[in-house]
């Protein structure tokens, strides 16, 4: 089975992301960029997957401006076989994402779509569901276990409260979370191998996607700041505090 | 205006963040209610009684039994597209689930964990985990929503007088089926509904630790147990402890900060509360610059006399 891992190239997690001052964006000017954390995951599980012998051939994709390769080229060294690199200097949104994930899911019939259940920039968490939605396949999102069973998927599921267990048909969609797998480094050798492995370049005209935006920004702006409050220097004080709030009786 | 609420339930009921969910929609336009389960009569009854609620769509059936995306997101477009302008889920779990799938169905471009609503088209949400905040204009004719529970009062479960009508039609599209559930069970509250969290970092140093003095005053205080993201990666707790921008996001009454030094990430999940209390022993640390109380000192010295005095 053919696993098609989509991969997006970030903001770095460690970084704070800073309100551009003319309130249209966040600045990404000399900004440390990384694989979406949660994607990273998605890689990991579809190379345990191949690992296990339950797929044959894992290909990477991204969606964005040509520097979303160095993405593509960590997935390959950390293990993925080929990779495709969708290129748009325009801000893609996941609905139109997820149409030419489709449209690439329609020439490659993968077994599986792994990919991380959201960015940690635009916070969207709706590719994968909106994916499974346009091929009319089954989706296991915020997984924290896959196991493959002949031609079905069983997919435990972090929700609020606990976990679930859904049993999908194969094709099917798994989003990640967390606690499925810690996703390795790319050793030295792999990340010179990744550099010769293939690449191939398109764009969403070649899948006939009109990636033109459905929402319009208005306005980016800074949170409210939250003021610092007082020290208090005992136990006794907080607790008369406390009282005073109202929080303890 | 109409907009269709898909209400959670769980055991036969409702869901908080339902509520939540029907304030946001009453803005929007006349709220219509979308339960889908099975036996969920009860349920439809609740539903028709919250506040503001004109229509209960009732979809009952086995199919529908574990709220599974594939077979309810078809119920909803069928329903949006009969007479609504707007879906509207809680941006719970079950929410982010089903809502993007039935955004995808109509071609709609989904808005995720709105925060406040300036327009019939305007909406407001967090992005970058809460580190910017963005206000989008929506140019689909339908317009499909998650909203932040903790940013919309409930609705009161009482006083309204919607009436329920079955919906025919659906079943099971046999993409997915429901094997089974661990539901943490749990004597303390919630943590995304919960009025008072008590939560633990890494400067407890053990699973052990955390659960000899957390725990307890967590109990005392009849307040929900959370964990920064370093507590969990070292195995202190569970994952579903976590909150972060990668785990809960929590707006409670009191959020107590316990060893928690305040990684941008966790800040993110919990700077929204109403009164926040770190105890640190590094008066440096971060979360200091949130907090309305602070009190710098060995946490195993002080969460233990304030466990014993409150």
């Amino acid at each position: 089975m053919k696993l098609l891992v989509p991969v997006k190239r970030v903001i770095d997690y460690n970084v704070k992301p800073r309100v551009k001052a003319d309130g249209t964006g966040v600045d990404l000017a000399n900004v440390k960029m990384s694989m979406n954390p949660f994607d990273e995951i998605a890689v990991e599980e579809a190379i345990r997957l191949k690992e296990k012998g339950a797929a044959s051939e894992i290909v990477a994709v991204s969606i964005g401006p040509a520097k979303a390769q160095e993405t593509l080229r960590t997935a390959l060294a950390m293990g993925a076989d080929r990779a495709i690199l969708v290129q748009t200097e325009d801000a893609v949104e996941p609905l139109a994402v997820a149409k030419i994930l489709a449209a690439i899911a329609k020439e490659e019939q993968p077994g599986m779509v792994i990919l991380g259940k959201q960015a940690i920039d635009d916070d969207a968490n709706q590719t994968g569901q909106m994916l499974a939605a346009l091929l009319g396949w089954g989706q296991g999102t915020f997984a924290s276990k896959v196991e493959v069973d002949g031609e079905q998927v069983n997919v435990t599921r972090e929700v609020d409260g606990g976990l679930e267990t859904v049993r999908l048909k194969l094709p099917a969609i798994v989003t990640t979370d967390l606690r499925l797998n810690e996703p390795r480094y790319a050793s030295l050798p792999n990340i010179m191998k990744a550099k010769s492995k293939p690449l191939a370049s398109k764009t969403p005209a070649d899948y006939g996607v009109e990636t033109a935006p459905r929402l319009q920004t208005l306005s980016v702006r800074e949170p409210s700041k939250r003021e610092a409050g007082i020290k208090v220097n005992s136990v006794d004080e907080l607790i008369d505090r406390l009282r005073t709030a109202g929080v303890v009786g | 205006m109409i907009a269709l609420v898909l209400v959670e339930h769980e055991g036969g009921h409702l869901k908080d963040a339902t509520l939540s969910a029907v304030t946001a929609a009453a803005k929007l336009g006349e709220v219509h209610a979308l339960v889908a389960g099975e036996g969920v009569g009860a349920v439809a009854e609740a539903a028709a009684k919250i506040a503001g609620v004109a229509r209960v769509h009732v979809a009952d059936g086995g199919a529908y039994a574990h709220q599974l995306a594939e077979n309810v997101a078809p119920v909803a477009v069928a329903i949006v597209n009969d007479h609504c302008d707007y879906f509207v889920a809680a941006a719970t779990t079950t929410g982010k689930n089903v809502a993007p799938r039935v955004a995808a169905l109509l071609d709609v471009m989904q808005v995720s964990d709105v925060i406040a609503i300036e327009g019939p088209d305007t909406f407001v949400r967090p992005i970058y985990a809460g580190n910017a905040i963005a206000t989008v204009k929506s140019s689909d004719a339908k317009k499909v929503l998650t909203v932040r529970g903790t940013a919309f009062e409930k609705a009161a479960a009482e006083g309204g007088s919607g009436v329920v009508e079955p919906y025919a039609g659906g079943g099971d599209a046999g993409l997915s089926s429901f094997v089974g559930a661990e539901i943490a069970a749990s004597e303390r509250p919630e943590l995304t509904s919960a009025k008072i969290i008590v939560s633990g970092g890494r400067a407890l140093g053990s699973s052990d630790a955390f659960h000899q003095y957390i725990e307890p005053l967590a109990d005392k205080l009849g307040a929900a147990v959370g964990a920064s993201r370093a507590a969990v990666d070292a195995g202190y707790v569970p994952n579903d402890y976590q909150v972060g921008q990668t785990g809960k996001i929590v707006a409670p009454e009191c959020y107590v900060a316990i060893g928690i030094s305040g990684a941008i990430q966790h800040l993110a999940g919990m700077k929204d509360s109403k009164l926040i209390v770190a105890i640190n022993k590094d008066e440096e640390a971060p979360i200091f610059q949130v907090a309305d109380l602070g009190l710098v000192g060995d946490l195993f010295k002080i969460v233990p006399e304030l466990t014993e005095k409150l």
